[in-house]
């Protein structure tokens, strides 16, 4: 077992260097940072002294290696806007940014995991179907729509909710849902076919034919089982605590980590580009080793992988 | 004597189609009694019918009486005491049916809860003793096991615990040797036996291999398309079947010693449930079929003690005599 | 005595497996020195349970795995390495039947097009040749001609066995390998496919291996029938008497499980233990732990596969010691 999650760990950093080179180049090719940062019109020298200052003028690959040397150091690297340390930057917007995702995500659960088993339960009704029409106007609506028509709605029409901005716990609701419904369509829906794929297992019908009631089947025979792969789409919800909502929260001005990111970006500040992007796909692979612990904790025939040498 | 299980006119049909049409079928107490025939004859839906066990898109009729009693149709609450309680079942393929991410313990236990209102302690000792009767080595140890940790044998004989634990006065066992190999079945079924000879409960085998019901069971009804055509007490059936159907079954199965013959191949295939012909079922793949066959389906009907038969040929007067009042 | 057509010398086959997912790999024996001879024409049942190596012997036999040290001589000849063009042009000759037809049809072409296909890829004669050999060959399986036109899915499954031994015979091969062919058919169904394989086998002097764990088919269908476990053949001979008369205490057991309508002729055996697992093959003869008359001889060295009468063959110390104790008691009389 120690060795499965070494393997895991070491898989888990490789791909944060992936991103992180992936972000390095991708943001290297698109722009020169020094003429976004101080406007076209800038004098010539200024520019080469900006370049020089931030280490431009050095070849890539040297900028790479300096790069990825700072960061084994846990040097993340100062903004180039206003040189501040990106981390942080990055770290004053967190907590505005979970103060809509933790929320929604509980929301995605609260929504979907119930309407997926309720739907899978009275399979084929009007429930069901309603749930699925939900489902699916819920994830192909993009949340930049969804969000526009809320506002629309509550904040406009009815007058009930403020547009934007983030000043009283009210301004949080309409990013909240937006945020939540998406998620709860897709939760839903993938909690559906789980349980109707367990419940069409042949156990289900052993458990029944048991004399084991229909109520207790579904709680302690199919939920167990179902509960394995939501597990993954949970886990990948959890994943995009930090980087889910950078559209929601451009639509609402809502000042988090996805605004930042979205000015940065803007604007080639390529240490809080990076910095960001490491944060979420640190998230990204934590995340996933956690998913990967509650599998074996959920499912024995995983758990004995770490016995299986000893038949 | 009243039976223990009856079933009469039991039909069960999905969207619709027929499939299982009238099928009538007693079992006493202490009784083995097969049930055998093809793929789609409708030999396990009977039984899941019977039980309540089948999707609700299934519009079940007709009657099942345990001791006298209708339970088709029965509350939830006095089906969950029938099932597991009075009337056990197992399954063919004993890895599957079992659930994968709980513990034997708790699987064998859960019966023992709700069929012998034992807890704690009780359901422990009770369940470990029940793994010793059915054969699995080590059973303090291996009750906290999962289902993948056994071999297929093994698991049936925890599903024959299971089955065991609400002390059942019946068992539908349903294909329970199909998925082994020939040793490991030879060994579920010498388990099955010593535990009637223990207990003195009924059976009620469901297989496709002839040889299996012959060796198990008392008497034997063979399925066809959804009905019963042929009962007669094993020894007689497979003597001398009467039913076109079972002449032609027994004939099928190669004989493992004496001289070899030809195998009497059943020509065509089995009739799909949504085409049903409309007189006998089996009548466009009999050799003996007749103008009669093709007019209704024939009736189950009395040839002797112990023994009915559906089909408008009397096979002891000649082929060609055809019974008057099957036409009828 | 003739040639045998085929002959096997000491196929082994190793695969290397891992216990669980990060356990320690070792090597586990599949087929464990098999040896033996088909004559032209002959039918050679193979029968075994589950992990008994019958399969990958199949396999090793037509080539579709190279086995790790023994040979398998076709007409005298050594088989060409597997996937050399040598080894392509001998297939046609050789050809081999599953158990599943669906997964070994294509579903999206007709019937008659997949019989076809060999004489395509073999360039059999012209146009005209192959269209008549197509309709010549669905007759020799008794299917109609309209089933030619339709598709896989539209079968029953009798049906689509019946159109996969068609194309197996297109390019009139020597010999034919079929592993379980009917097992996964209906009982009224197995026996139309079985009647059709004897049929044809006599008719164009096939020469055939033909694996089953259903002791009946194999001797309805088999001149001789070998029988193994784990990866070893234990008892090989005659099939009308083997089953009659076993020898080996396995082969016993067997004949002994397979369940009989009818008065019940011999003891009933029932082994203990549990299946055999190919992984944790026990030393000495593998059948030991659960053969109810071993001792100690057999827990530490396994035993050869040696005649001990005319046409019978059998790896048990025990028919060692009998026949040897009955060549004395011969020689005291």
């Amino acid at each position: 077992m120690a060795r499965y999650f070494a393997i895991r760990l070491a898989r888990a950093m490789i791909t944060i260097a992936l991103v992180v080179t992936f972000a390095f180049v991708v943001l290297r090719l698109s722009g020169d940072p020094a003429l976004i940062i101080m406007g076209p019109e800038a004098p010539p020298e200024v520019i080469a002294a900006f370049r020089k200052a931030w280490g431009l003028d050095d070849p890539i690959w040297m900028q790479y290696f300096d790069y990825f040397g700072a960061i084994a150091k846990g040097e993340l690297g100062r903004s180039m806007r206003d040189g501040r340390p990106a981390i942080a930057l990055v770290l004053e917007r967190i907590p505005a940014t979970l103060a809509l995702t933790i929320p929604a995500l509980l929301l995605k659960l609260a929504i979907g995991i119930p309407g997926g088993i309720f739907a899978a339960l009275h399979r084929g009704s009007l429930i069901d179907r309603a749930v699925m029409i939900g489902a699916v106007a819920g994830f192909t609506v993009p949340s930049f729509v969804l969000g526009l028509v809320l506002v629309l709605i509550f904040a406009v029409q009815l007058g009930w909710l403020p547009s934007g901005g983030q000043e009283t716990w009210r301004h949080a609701i309409l990013p909240i849902f937006t945020l939540g419904i998406g998620g709860a369509a897709v939760l839903a829906r993938f909690t559906r076919s789980a349980m109707l794929e367990v419940l069409g297992q042949p156990y289900i019908r052993t458990a029944s034919a048991k004399g084991v009631s229909w109520r207790a089947v579904v709680l302690s025979h199919a939920l167990p089982n179902a509960a394995i792969p939501t597990v993954t789409i949970v886990g990948f919800m959890v994943g995009t605590l930090i980087a889910g909502a950078v559209v929601v929260e451009s639509v609402f001005s809502w000042p988090g980590v996805g605004r930042l990111l979205v000015v940065a970006v803007a604007n080639r500040d390529l240490a809080v580009v990076q910095c960001i992007l490491l944060l979420v796909a640190a998230t990204m692979v934590t995340s996933n080793l956690i998913v990967d612990f509650l599998y074996s904790f959920l499912d024995p025939r995983l758990r004995s992988r770490e016995t299986a040498g000893a038949h | 004597m009243e039976p223990l299980v009856s079933l009469d006119g039991l039909t069960v049909a999905f969207n619709g189609v027929k499939v299982l049409d009238g099928i009538s079928l007693s079992v006493g107490r202490g009784e083995a009694v097969g049930l055998v025939g093809e793929s789609g004859s409708g030999k396990s839906v009977t039984w899941l019918a019977a039980l309540g066990l089948l999707p609700t898109t299934a519009s079940v009729s007709g009657n099942v009486k345990l001791e006298g009693t209708e339970i088709l149709g029965a509350s939830p609450a006095t089906m969950d005491r029938v099932r597991g309680g009075r009337v056990a079942m197992i399954f063919q393929d004993p890895a599957s049916a079992l659930n994968p991410v709980l513990t034997i313990r708790r699987q064998v236990g859960e019966s023992l809860a709700l069929h012998r209102g034992l807890s704690g302690a009780a359901i422990h000792a009770e369940a470990r003793r029940l793994l010793d009767l059915v054969g699995i080595p080590d059973a303090e140890r291996r009750l906290s096991a999962y289902p993948h940790e056994f071999s297929g044998g093994q698991n049936q004989r925890i599903m024959i615990a299971m089955a065991l634990a609400g002390s059942p006065d019946l068992l539908i066992a349903d294909e329970p040797t199909t998925a082994l190999d020939a040793t490991i079945q030879a060994q579920i079924l010498e388990l099955i036996r010593s535990v009637r000879r223990e207990t003195g409960m009924a059976i009620v085998l469901i297989s496709h291999d002839l040889g299996v019901v012959a060796e198990n069971c008392d008497r034997v009804a063979v399925m066809y398309a959804g009905r019963v055509v042929e009962e007669a007490p094993s020894g007689e059936l497979f003597d001398d079947p009467r039913h076109p159907y079972a002449h032609g079954l027994i004939g099928s199965l190669p004989p493992i010693d004496g001289p070899r013959r030809r195998l009497t191949a059943i020509a065509g295939t089995v009739p799909d449930p949504k085409a049903m012909p409309q007189g006998c079922a089996f009548a466009p793949r009999c050799g003996q079929a007749a103008a009669p066959c093709g007019t209704q389906p024939p009736r189950l009907r009395a040839i002797g003690e112990n023994r009915r038969v559906a089909c408008v040929i009397d096979q002891h007067a000649g082929a060609s005599d055809i019974i008057g009042q099957a036409a009828e | 005595m003739t040639e045998p057509l085929v002959s096997v010398d000491g196929l082994v086959r190793t695969y290397r497996m891992r216990a669980g997912m990060f356990g320690r790999s070792r090597d586990v024996r599949a087929v464990d020195g098999v040896t033996f001879g088909i004559n032209r024409g002959e039918t050679l049942g193979l029968v075994g349970e589950s992990g008994s190596g019958k399969s990958t012997t199949g396999r090793l036999v037509l080539g579709l795995e190279n086995p790790d040290a023994g040979s398998v001589a076709f007409h005298g000849r050594p088989l060409p390495a597997t996937d050399t063009s040598e080894w392509r042009a001998s297939r046609a000759r050789m050809q081999m039947i599953f158990q599943d037809p669906l997964g070994a049809l294509d579903r999206r072409l007709p019937i008659a097009a997949q019989v076809r296909e060999p004489l395509d890829i073999h360039n059999v004669e012209d146009e005209e040749f192959r269209t008549a050999r197509v309709a010549e060959l669905m007759r020799s399986v008794r299917l109609s001609d309209d089933i030619g036109q339709r598709y896989p899915h539209e079968l029953s499954g009798g049906q689509r066995q019946r159109a996969v031994l068609a194309r197996a015979l297109a390019t009139k091969p020597d010999f034919l390998v079929c592993d379980e062919p009917v097992s996964a058919l209906d009982v009224s169904i197995q026996a139309q496919v079985v009647n059709l394989l004897i049929d044809l086998q006599a008719a164009l002097n096939l020469t055939m291996l033909f694996i089953s764990h259903d002791l009946r088919v194999v001797r309805q269908i088999s001149q001789r029938v070998a029988v193994m476990y784990l990866g070893r053949v234990v008892e090989l001979g005659n099939a009308d008497d083997l089953f009659v008369s076993p020898q080996h205490p396995y082969t016993k057991a067997l004949v002994s499980a397979s369940p009989a309508p009818g008065a019940r002729r011999t003891e009933r055996i029932v082994l203990s233990g549990d299946p055999p697992n190919p992984a944790a093959k026990p030393g000495g003869c593998a059948f030991h732990p659960r053969c109810p008359s071993a001792f100690a001889r057999c827990r530490t060295a396994a035993p050869a596969l040696v005649e001990v009468a005319p046409d019978r063959s059998v790896a048990c110390h025990l028919t060692g010691v009998e026949s040897h104790a009955a060549t004395a008691l011969g020689a005291v009389a």
